[in-house]
């Protein structure tokens, strides 16, 4: 079991995720009393008549003051059996950076839907960025069921429902759970009132969730972060390639070859700090040497001879624009940071725009604005070594960067090599 | 043979992998190093992250001078230990030097100052990346901190104008007096820290442990009997077995009241504690809800 769970949670102030994240963090005895008496305090100043737990997780003064979260906040909680990491983000369209971002390091999405309502626009933008930011669980969270006298068709229809709208994502893995948020129904203790519910409460099935199968454990792949060169009498020749393993798992008398020289050689070993160890995986961060004095800098990869990355200039990708100063249209140049590797690329065609919440195709559009989403085309001044992010979620993804604001502009997932 | 990391390891993993991303990208990072057990942490992982070569970076040290010997002199062996290049920047100079005035009275503290210290060995130095031991689990305004974290000329921190973090994929880009606070533990808690420390066998300073000291009470917080703060009426100094949890300027780090003298005892302690570490142990925490906030604006560690 891997002990760290890494999951992301969008929504908007009514739908009970604050009070669920609370529920969370108080039953696991993550809060402390000076939070919990610090939003006592603040929830009687606001003139709240309940104890705000969203006053826990909003912390920055111009959250507080406009009642709204605007940014991911990172909170963390520990059970015996795992650590976990809750990236908590805003749920409307205005943040749908904010969601992409919370989502891109995610093992596990968890998205509510209150029982009363069903699938609503928001469960559905959430799912679909679920699944394009290729989250490979998603848990729906079927909420307020003390407000639908625990009823089992309720959460059927919702799920049923839900399940058809599914169909249309590429979710390898969907559960679904009735909990009351409020009553704490299924969270962290399994309810008594909802007997024909024979599965998990929330806290267990994220205690049991299988993630280490979600790592790319095939394709070899490990990009160049640093070169380790200690000029010491005692490492006179040391030289070693430190990274961080980005696929597959990599072991000490493998052929290996380097991109994008193409040169191959042998692995010698793979050192720590404790020393040589027997295999490397993702995510170690290890030090590699080989048998042969190749030439090998920052940027360039190490991966087998018969299993290689597309090596190319040409990328087809789904991006998110998260610049508010700039739009993306065709002509454009941007850097790119994609693995370790950074170069300018410029943007080709834009294929399509989406809506995100019918899923609906524009392929009239000439734009991509602040929190949409498209699909691409660009050429890049350096050749890339990409694997599609379905396939790989390293090696698959790049951030594109303006070069004259150095802000970070875009977000992208790469679809493999365009037609050039 | 299973393909899992444990939970230390795998944070291990990703804080070097940010060490050596800014080792790559910047010209001249520094480590803030301040004696307290975040920061020795993160001088291990880097440490770890160049083996075996030594850390491309030099240690920076704010010396408020109000410090606990013990971790002075912890701060040198280790420092020399590692083999790096020991940088200390004083508040003390920069007072003598007339950027800022000491406060006056019995509540009187530095820890306001040594923002005007510390961006000043910033523009001295021409640093362009310092590490931070900061972690999110430690406060409001901290959980909503990217691991790069721009400030602009002025050392400020703007939380509204945070460039988006996604992935391992960090932006670094900077223009000419600009830099990047960097928080390579960012997603450590403190019982991670506290864990590794164990597990890593980290050496750490004697205050951490449970050690008889001569302590006044003040805002219900015990603070150590020194040279530095005036004390006041009703202030009486007793003797207490004592540790610390937090380490920083002696004027306003609070010790805590306990017994656990080895670091399986500190973990038991802390797993069972119900205050966050720097609410029952830091002064400055306690100025107001948005105090942390503030402060990181105005160029804060």
């Amino acid at each position: 079991m891997s002990e760290i769970l890494r999951f992301a949670t969008a929504g908007s102030v009514d739908d009970g995720k604050s009070t669920l994240i609370g529920r969370l963090l108080y039953d696991t005895k993550s809060i402390f009393e000076d939070q919990m008496e610090a939003v006592e305090k603040t929830s009687e100043k606001m003139g709240s008549e309940y104890v705000n737990l969203a006053l826990l997780t909003d912390g920055l003064r111009a959250e507080r003051e406009q009642g709204i979260t605007i940014d991911v906040a990172y909170r963390y909680f520990a059970t015996p059996k795992r650590k976990f990491i809750i990236a908590d983000t805003p749920g409307h369209i205005q943040y749908t950076r904010n969601m992409v971002t919370g989502a891109s390091t995610a093992d596990v999405a968890l998205i509510l839907v209150d029982a009363r309502n069903g699938v609503i626009e928001q469960s559905r933008r959430h799912s679909f960025i679920a699944s394009l930011l290729r989250i490979p669980h998603i848990v729906v969270c079927v909420n307020k069921m003390d407000l639908v006298d625990y009823d089992e068709d309720a959460f059927n229809k919702v799920r049923d429902e839900f399940r058809e709208f599914a169909m249309r994502l590429d979710v390898p893995d969907l559960s679904f759970i009735p909990v009351s948020a409020l009553a704490g129904d299924n969270v962290v203790d399994k309810s008594d009132k909802m007997p024909w519910y024979d599965g998990p409460p929330l806290l267990s099935h994220l205690e049991t969730i299988h993630t280490a199968s979600d790592r790319n454990m095939v394709d070899v792949r490990f990009p160049v972060q640093y070169v380790i060169r200690p000029m010491s009498d005692e490492f006179h020749d040391y030289r070693g390639y430190a990274g961080t393993v980005a696929g597959g798992v990599l072991k000490p008398g493998d052929d290996v070859v380097v991109l994008p020289s193409g040169f191959e050689s042998t692995i010698k070993s793979i050192d720590t700090f404790e020393g040589p160890v027997d295999e490397a995986f993702a995510p170690m961060a290890v030090t590699i040497r080989l048998n042969d004095e190749i030439d090998i800098s920052r940027g360039d990869m190490i991966c087998r001879p018969n299993n290689q990355p597309i090596v190319t200039q040409d990328v087809d990708a789904m991006i998110c624009w998260m610049d508010e100063t700039q739009t993306l249209s065709p002509r454009k140049k941007y850097s790119i940071k994609h693995t370790t590797r950074a170069g300018r690329v410029m943007i080709k065609d834009i294929n399509y725009r989406l809506d995100i919440n019918t899923l609906h195709r524009d392929e009239e559009a000439t734009e991509i604005k602040l929190n949409e989403i498209g699909r691409v085309s660009f050429r890049s001044t350096l050749p890339l070594f990409v694997d599609e992010y379905r396939r790989n979620r390293e090696t698959g993804s790049f951030v594109l960067i303006d070069e004259a604001s150095n802000a970070t502009v875009a977000a992208g997932m790469i679809l493999g090599e365009s037609a050039g | 043979m299973s393909y899992e990391l444990s939970h230390l390891r795998e944070l291990e993993a990703e804080s070097i992998h940010i060490m050596r991303e800014v080792a790559a990208e910047f010209e001249n990072p520094a480590l803030m190093f301040s004696g307290g057990k975040d920061s020795i942490v993160m001088l291990r992982l880097a440490e770890k992250a160049f083996s075996p070569a030594k850390i491309p970076y030099p240690v920076l040290h704010i010396d408020t001078g109000h410090n606990f010997k013990e971790v002075i002199d912890f701060r040198d062996r280790r420092t020399a230990e590692v083999g790096a290049r020991l940088i200390v920047a004083s508040v003390q100079d920069t007072i003598d030097k007339g950027r800022v005035s000491e406060e006056t009275g019995a509540r009187a503290s530095r820890n306001r100052l040594q923002t005007t210290t510390l961006l000043d060995a910033i523009e001295e130095h021409r640093f362009d990346a310092l590490f931070g031991g900061a972690r999110r689990d430690e406060e409001k305004a901290r959980a909503k901190e990217r691991v790069y974290s721009f400030r602009d000329d002025f050392g400020q921190w703007d939380p509204k104008a945070q460039r988006p973090e996604l992935w391992n994929l960090y932006n670094g880009r900077i223009k000419m007096g600009e830099h990047i606070r960097v928080f390579p533990i960012s997603n450590w808690t403190e019982l991670d820290i506290w864990q590794y420390i164990a597990d890593d066998k980290v050496d750490i300073p004697s205050i951490y442990f449970a050690h008889q000291r001569r302590v006044f009470e003040r805002d219900g917080m015990l603070l150590a009997e020194n040279d530095f703060v005036e004390r006041m009426e009703g202030e009486d100094v007793f003797e207490e077995t004592v540790r610390y949890r937090t380490v920083g300027d002696i004027t306003i780090t609070g010790a805590v009241e306990s017994g656990a003298d080895t670091v399986e005892k500190i973990i038991a302690e802390v797993a069972a504690t119900r205050q966050t570490e720097r609410g029952a142990t830091r002064a400055d925490d306690r100025v107001s809800e948005a105090a942390m906030e503030d402060r990181k604006k105005e160029g804060y560690f």
